[in-house]
């Protein structure tokens, strides 16, 4: 894969060492009837692997409910993993508390899924941005005002004077999404996660925004996960992506192989319901397999996505699960006995 | 085909809403012309007017709209004069139906699905009891739900299912027309596929006409035979499906198709830079010009719909003269 990311990343890759490296990780919740007993439990993020370089932009790519938002919420240390390691920059997540933790929040910046409920309602654009300066320690008025305003120019918003005073509500989708993409580069990240950040806008503001993190990306090297449900957005934006299905990610390739060679049933599928704008396209069925996505209560048996694929091996695909690397390249990895 | 009255005309159609801060033209000055068993999609970004649109066509406007202006004809027929009483008979439900923009979210949530799709008939078509629930189990194949789904309730259903029903109980009277205000937005793009299939087949084999409302050009692409793209509160171009498509007309379609992330496509895409005006206060000459990298002199003037080829206009300077435009 052809990043021009320069050195930082490279030697780091070198000596073997991603900035962030997930293994075995799995998030399940608690079900319960009545608000106690438990009866079983939502297996939101269930045995997800995989590492991200310094510098490397990766989007997390599926349906509703496959467990997006909760592999996001995990790594910023908002949910505490049933099982697995998280490891950034060496330092494994779950042994952290106090003011580690609260170090390693401050270098993941987050962009959170609806942006409308990102930003509180009732404080001005430079009291939501002075909050997490406060709490992670910036003394001084003047130094907050300085790091606040060169953010919020950072992403676009010129003069900052003309943002600062107002309130969310005073402001167009794009810009409130700018203001919360500006909150989550003032603590200098290494890493942002950015849930969703467009599937809320329209469709010219949305190509502005992802332009948008894709500049700050490159400006300060830093390390990107993009979650969306919608695949025709990843292509110019990220390096790699990650396809989810039922809480497991069951292909990873560089972006330009994914959608040229697609291994998985499951990627497959995506990508003949989605089409580039064609006249024609109001013309021909497409294919989509047919069911619903899997329960995360009760998972399928074997590969789950075997329900839906029209590739399915009886006597294999249901009853045992594809490992999650069958290595057609050296850098694609596919979760379903085809490539074994 | 052309020779037939067009089953829907509209012509300068406007509608206003009163504001706090004034008078806000929502729809202003809209030209369009649908045939029979054609599909025409009104694509526009978020607040351009698109819902609007379809709330003035089957009249479940606001409190706060003024009467809407203009002509709107069915069959030659017009229906913009036509009293209320009349209107919900003969047009309403029995003419012309309506998915609401999130209507999957508007269903009853203590009445089972089934006779939430039935209920347009009961009133409607004052159906029995037996036809309706026999009707609304044929809607129901129809769109692709197990007819045992029939006794549930909304939130027993996944939102494609849901969005299902809402389209069954669109079509359970059978009218000629139905307008979808954003139907499958909410929804992911295999459920958002599988509902286009749906309509894609209805088309086809019922012969039924479509006004289907988004702000996705892929989506559009996916049921349309016209395409009418608004921008604040104007169509600013109309074409068939294919000339829009593949050589958009008007400066805002060229952008926005060239704004379109693409799968199969080297390019990357581009954004347009500026925001839409108020309607509140819009600008006099063409409303696109402050954004427009083509505007000239002229563009402070308001541009007419100017045709610019078969069954095709653009409400564009550009297009005033071959050749007088750079
Ligand atoms: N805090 C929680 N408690 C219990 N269940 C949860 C919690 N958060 C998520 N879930 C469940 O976990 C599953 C995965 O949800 P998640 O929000 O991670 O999906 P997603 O891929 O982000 O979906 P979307 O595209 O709709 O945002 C869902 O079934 C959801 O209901
Ligand atoms: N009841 C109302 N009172 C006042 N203004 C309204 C009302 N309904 C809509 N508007 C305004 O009219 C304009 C057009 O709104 P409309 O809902 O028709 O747009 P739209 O194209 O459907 O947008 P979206 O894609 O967000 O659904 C917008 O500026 C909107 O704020
Ligand atoms: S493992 Fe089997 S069921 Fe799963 S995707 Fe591959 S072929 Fe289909
Ligand atoms: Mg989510
Ligand atoms: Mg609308």
């Amino acid at each position: 894969m052809t990043t021009p990311q320069p050195s930082a990343s490279a030697s780091r890759a070198a000596r073997g060492e991603p900035v962030l490296c997930v293994e075995g990780l799995q998030t399940h919740f608690d079900l319960r009837q009545w608000g106690f007993v438990r009866v079983g439990s939502v297996r939101a993020v269930d045995g997800v692997d995989f590492t991200l370089d310094a510098g490397e932009t990766v989007a997390v790519v599926g349906e509703s409910g496959c467990g997006k938002s909760s592999l996001a919420r995990t790594l910023l240390a908002l949910h505490r993993p049933t099982d697995g390691a998280i490891r950034f920059d060496g330092t494994p997540l779950n042994g952290l508390s106090g003011s580690a933790l609260k170090a390693y929040r401050g270098r993941v910046g987050y962009v959170q899924q609806d942006p409308y409920g990102a930003l509180p309602p009732f404080m001005d654009i430079q009291r939501i941005l002075a909050e997490p300066l406060i709490i992670h320690g910036v003394r001084g008025r003047a130094e907050r005002a300085r790091r606040i305003d060169a953010a919020l120019e950072e992403v676009g918003l010129t003069p900052a004077a003309d943002t600062r005073g107002k309130f969310p509500h005073q402001l167009s989708g794009g810009q409130q999404q700018r203001v919360v993409i500006a909150r989550a580069l003032l603590l200098r990240p290494a890493m942002i996660i950015a849930d969703e950040p467009v599937s809320m806008l329209d469709a010219s503001v949305r190509v502005e925004i992802l332009e948008l993190l894709r500049r700050v990306q490159r400006e300060h090297h830093l390390a990107l996960l993009y979650i969306t449900h919608d695949l025709s957005t990843v292509r110019h934006y990220v390096d790699r992506a990650m396809v989810m299905y039922g809480g497991r990610i069951v292909e990873q390739a560089p972006v330009a192989e994914l959608l040229a060679r697609p291994g998985h049933p499951y990627t497959e599928a995506l990508l003949s319901a989605l089409g580039d704008p064609d006249a024609d396209n109001a013309h021909r069925q497409r294919e989509v397999p047919g069911g619903e996505p899997p329960s995360l209560i009760q998972p399928p048996s074997g590969c789950r996505f075997h329900p839906r694929c029209r590739h399915a091996m009886p006597g294999k695909c249901e009853l045992e699960p594809p490992p999650p690397d069958f290595r057609p390249r050296p850098d694609h990895r596919i979760a379903c006995w085809l490539h074994e | 085909m052309m020779a037939a009255a067009p089953l829907l005309e509209i012509e300068d159609l406007g509608l206003s809403y009163a504001t706090e801060q004034g008078t806000l033209r929502a729809v202003d000055g809209v030209d369009l012309r649908l045939h029979r068993n054609e599909a025409l999609a009104v694509l526009g970004e978020s607040g351009c007017g698109k819902s609007s649109l379809a709330k003035t066509l089957l009249r479940t406007l606001p409190r706060n709209a003024y009467p809407p202006t203009g002509q709107l004809r069915l069959d030659g027929r017009d229906v913009l004069g036509l009293p209320e009483e009349r209107f919900r008979r003969e047009v309403r439900w029995v003419r012309i139906a309506l998915v609401m923009q999130a209507a999957m979210n508007a269903l009853n949530p203590v009445v089972r699905v089934g006779e939430q799709v039935a209920e347009p008939l009961r009133i409607h078509h004052r159906a029995s009891r037996r036809q309706a629930r026999q009707r609304a189990a044929e809607a129901f194949e129809e769109v692709g739900i197990p007819t045992d789904f029939l006794r549930r309730y909304p939130h027993e259903l996944s939102g494609g299912m849901r969005q299902r029903a809402v389209l069954a109980m669109a079509l359970v009277t059978e009218p000629d027309l139905v307008l979808l205000d954003e139907p499958t937005s909410a929804l992911d793009v295999l459920t958002q596929a599988s509902i286009m299939n749906v309509l894609k087949r209805i088309k086809h084999e019922r012969g039924v006409s479509f006004v289907f409302i988004t702000h996705d050009v892929a989506t559009a692409s996916e049921l349309a035979d016209r395409v009418a793209l608004m921008y604040a509160g104007q169509v600013v171009e109309a074409a068939s499906a294919r000339a829009f498509f593949s050589e958009p007309a008007h400066p805002y379609s060229r952008l926005l198709m060239a704004s379109v992330p693409r799968l199969y496509q080297e390019q990357p895409p581009s954004s347009i830079p500026g925001r839409p005006p108020s309607l509140l206060d819009p600008p006099a000459g063409c409303r696109f010009a402050e954004r427009c990298p083509w505007a000239f002199e002229r563009c402070s003037e308001p541009p007419p719909m100017i045709p610019c080829g078969e069954r095709r206009q653009a409400r564009c300077w550009l297009h005033h003269s071959p050749g007088g435009a750079r």
